[in-house]
């Protein structure tokens, strides 16, 4: 209760300060954006990749060739090709897809829902383990719960996901048969409910299709679980370090010698203040897992945007790369907004600087 | 700590919670084909454009076109929507006769109209494969003129010069060819666009199939089509999911989520093959594999040199093991199946032989040379296996890593050494490969055609006048020997070393069975297939 109004009276007192710091991170988004766009769009004219190939195919003949190559703008100069790129991207139009022919933005409108919903499961799956494992084992240091918290979050960094992807099939699907297999649905369920969304596990809840959410729901356990391990392992380090640095703290003795409980000790106090750079931890995470893991979408025949995207890149398609690479340094920025946000939620200084 | 161990206790709960709610589906539905394929090649489902591996058969499944041909014997021609045709006395013009009663998907009735519409359509689109039907001599400017309905049921196809009959047939057998619902696509177009924003991702056909739906690196759901003339296709319904990875599809089809995998590797291959449930199956494609040695390159130039290698290529032990299953040894440019195929084999490996060749070349100690080698686990297997083998005589082989798109990019400007690549044939006649492998009108850098025999500078009047003349022979042994001759002397001098032809492969549940595997991927057939 405190924090909210000590919130509400900071808020009211510094609102010119407010605003001009709003200008100044709308400035740096800006650049930012712009920048990302400057070079992927240089990147992709560099390449020794001829995108009219990607049109036309190998074997068409002159006159289709130059005829593509004319209907891309490859034959005016560069700065107009890049003028006119973003001239269109600032009104939401990122061209058509050379593969799929369709806009860019329906294409990742499809593409992104299905890592969403992963990555979110994933992130959930990550934080509430990742969190109470680190805790738990920066509370018991050097004893055996920390080392087994290290050995398994080890394995979690260096086994590669692709073979730990097939290996989680084969037991889990093939062997014992507790999930279902790769995809996002069985094709049986797959038009029992309209894809509002595109969050599958949504949709189908908000149909009340019970039979289709818990296929939905056997579907992405195994590829989440998978990914959320890796981001656990992550998680879980560090919030054993930040805890172990917290709990070194002169404060902490001052509050077990004032003899306030233990777990309200490592709960309130320390787990408080660790939880500021954790939250940094947490989203930039959950970003990485935004931008589509390739391998485990691959394994899994996830139809989400890292698929998308690595397969626009091998054929040159550089509409659907740049609108890609947009919206990932889109989620990038917000995402550092939403953690800058929840620091001053968090922190009573930052927000007294700000 | 008592509360940390709740919490892990709930947390625990709760993933064993996620994981309980699973009813394991092991069997697809009795009446639905469920085929497990990499179909991130489909850019379009209209027949004036469709030139990739996974469209062109969904597309032979779903439409018709005027000519087909046994795909068991090739050299049998009949017609499909056409019922009879005849040559004119010069040649030049084929009458085509529309067989009576037959219907589009649609209901609408097929007339000449259709045909002539879409052929009409598919050259002034002018899109990829639309070199098929132009190379007779049509342009948008004389389409109208030269293809032209003479009845409700009748129409004339002329050309420009007596083409041989067999090779304008076998290009109407292709699916540029097929036939289009005049009547719904007219109704679907916009701004004289002959209806292709539409038909890229809707249906307008008469095959045993419709296409339902299709969803970029998804799936492609099919119909069957009730308006068929021919026999009722036995499933409801046929789907391809798009399984990119080869251990996930052997995975599928093990539990019985999937009826066929289409993509199996020679790994898979072997380990499926001792499955009582499954049935590895396999026909040989058109698609050859090669090596393009670039004629720029002085070492490469010298005929002994491009003899030489072709002694340098271990053919038997490439495929007995990394491509085990997948190809089979083929030396000439017509792969196997196809008219006036040359199927000897003179080359084997023969490092003595290759280097006796090279001291000959004034290069006793060999030379270094790049070789341009696309990131694919099988291209990068055998550009591996060859420079072992090149190195045996002395030939510093580097290999040069690169993704499809780049490689190819470097070998259409001739920038390559050595290229190691695929090449599949456009139709089912002898001129689609001869064209590119043993013409070159014009070897300058600016050429407006440019072949695989220009792509490799190999500068060739002679056998260019040769092939130009295959063309037009209308005695069809006459002309399937032109094409053993050619390749003969092509086998022995050309810049290419021709080494396998492809095998496609793929792995069925026990029970499925009927599906067809033909020379080209519009014959491969899903029309007859029970479970």
């Amino acid at each position: 209760m405190s924090a909210t109004s000590a919130f509400a009276e900071g808020r009211s007192r510094a609102l010119p300060a407010f605003l001009g710091k709003a200008v100044r991170l709308l400035a740096t988004i800006a650049v930012t954006i712009f920048g990302l766009l400057v070079v992927t769009f240089l990147i992709g004219r560099v390449v020794p990749v001829d995108p009219v190939l990607a049109v036309v195919g190998d074997r068409a003949s002159q006159s289709t060739y130059d005829k593509a190559f004319v209907e891309l703008g490859l034959d005016r100069p560069l700065y107009v090709q890049f003028g006119l790129y973003v001239e269109k991207a600032v009104t939401g139009d990122f061209g058509e897809s050379l593969l799929t022919k369709k806009p860019i933005i329906n294409d990742i409108a499809r593409a992104f829902p299905a890592t969403l919903e992963l990555a979110t499961v994933a992130i959930l799956i990550g934080t509430l383990f990742g969190i109470p494992v680190g805790v738990w084992a920066a509370v018991r240091q050097g004893k055996l719960v920390d080392q087994v918290v290290r050995i398994v979050g080890l394995m979690g960094y260096s086994a590669p996901i692709f073979w730990l992807g097939l290996l989680g099939l084969l037991v889990f699907y093939a062997k014992w048969g507790i999930v279902a297999g790769p995809g996002r649905i069985d094709i049986s369920y797959e038009y029992a409910f309209t894809p509002t969304t595109g969050l599958f596990l949504l949709d189908t809840a908000m149909q009340g299709q019970w039979g289709a959410f818990r296929n939905v729901v056997s579907h992405i356990a195994l590829p989440a679980s998978l990914l959320g391990y890796f981001s656990m392992a992550y998680i879980a380090r560090m919030t054993r370090s930040f805890m172990l640095n917290e709990l070194a703290q002169e404060y902490i003795v001052t509050a077990r010698v004032k003899g306030v409980a233990e777990w309200r000790i490592i709960w309130v106090h320390a787990l408080r203040n660790a939880a500021v750079p954790l939250v940094t931890v947490v989203t930039l995470s959950y970003a990485s897992l935004l931008e589509g893991s390739v391998l485990t979408e691959t394994v899994f025949a996830w139809p989400g945007l890292g698929q998308y995207l690595t397969n626009s890149l091998q054929n040159a398609d550089m509409n659907a790369v740049l609108g890609g690479t947009l919206l990932i340094g889109i989620i990038f920025v917000g995402l550092n907004l939403l953690s800058d946000f929840l620091y001053t939620v968090l922190d009573p200084r930052v927000r007294r600087r700000a | 700590m008592k509360h940390v161990q709740k919490l892990m206790a709930v947390a625990l709960m709760c993933t064993a919670a996620a994981f309980a709610p699973v009813t394991a589906q092991a069997e697809t539905p009795p009446d639905t084909l469920i085929q497990a394929w990499a179909i991130d090649d489909v850019i379009s489902l209209d027949p004036a454009e469709v030139f990739e591996f996974t469209a062109s058969e969904v597309l032979g499944n779903s439409y018709q076109g005027l000519i087909g041909y046994n795909v068991k014997d090739v050299s049998e021609i009949f017609g499909v929507v056409a019922e009879k045709w005849e040559v004119s006395e010069d040649g030049k013009t084929f009458t085509f006769t529309i067989r009576p009663g037959m219907k589009f998907a649609s209901g609408n009735p097929i007339t000449a109209e259709d045909a002539v519409y879409s052929l009409q359509r598919a050259i002034k689109l002018d899109k990829s494969p639309a070199f098929i039907l132009t190379q007779f001599g049509f342009s948008a400017d004389n389409v109208d003129a030269m293809i032209r309905k003479t009845s409700d049921m009748t129409f004339e196809f002329e050309m420009d010069k007596p083409y041989a009959p067999t090779l304008v047939l076998y290009c109407l057998t292709a699916t540029v060819g097929f036939i289009v619902d005049s009547e719904l696509v007219k109704s679907n177009e916009v701004d004289g666009d002959f209806g292709y924003d539409w038909l890229k991702t809707n249906y307008a056909g008469s095959g045993a199939f419709t296409i339902r739906d299709w969803r970029a690196n998804e799936a492609i759901v099919l119909e069957r089509n009730d308006n068929y003339s021919g026999d009722a296709a036995p499933m409801a319904r046929a789907i391809y999911r798009h399984i990119p990875e080869t251990a996930t599809q052997r995975l599928l089809l093990e539990q019985g989520d999937i009826d066929i995998a289409r993509n199996v590797g020679a790994e898979e291959i072997t380990a499926l093959s001792e499955n009582p449930d499954i049935v590895v199956e396999s026909g040989v494609k058109g698609s050859i594999y090669y090596l393009g040695l670039n004629q720029k390159n002085e070492n490469l130039a010298k005929p002994q040199v491009r003899q030489a290698m072709k002694y340098l290529v271990d053919y038997a032990t490439i495929s007995d093991t990394i491509m085990k299953g997948k190809v089979i040894p083929h030396q000439a440019f017509l792969p196997r199946g196809f008219l006036g195929a040359l199927e000897e084999t003179p080359f084997s490996l023969n490092v003595e032989k290759a280097k006796e060749l090279l001291a000959e070349a004034g290069l006793p100690d060999g030379f270094t040379v790049t070789m341009d080698t696309r990131n694919t686990p099988e291209i990068t297997a055998m550009g591996q296996a060859i420079q072992q083998t090149m190195a045996m005589a002395g030939i510093k082989m580097e290999l040069i890593p690169g993704d499809g798109q780049q490689t190819l990019t470097k070998y259409r400007a001739r920038n390559h050494d050595i290229y190691i690549g695929r090449w599949g044939p456009d139709y089912q006649d002898p001129h689609t490969n001869a064209d590119t492998f043993a013409r070159n009108p014009d070897n300058s850098d600016d050429a407006a055609s440019k072949p695989l025999a220009w792509r490799n500078a190999w500068d060739i009047p002679e056998m260019t006048l040769k092939a130009d003349a295959a063309i037009l022979e209308g005695d069809a042994k006459k002309r399937a020997q032109m094409y053993i001759d050619l390749q003969t002397e092509h086998q022995q001098t050309s810049p290419f070393v021709i080494m396998f032809q492809e095998i496609e492969v793929l792995a069925r549940r026990k029970n499925v069975e009927g599906f067809v595997v033909g020379p080209s991927f519009n014959d491969n057939s899903f029309k007859a297939v029970t479970k």
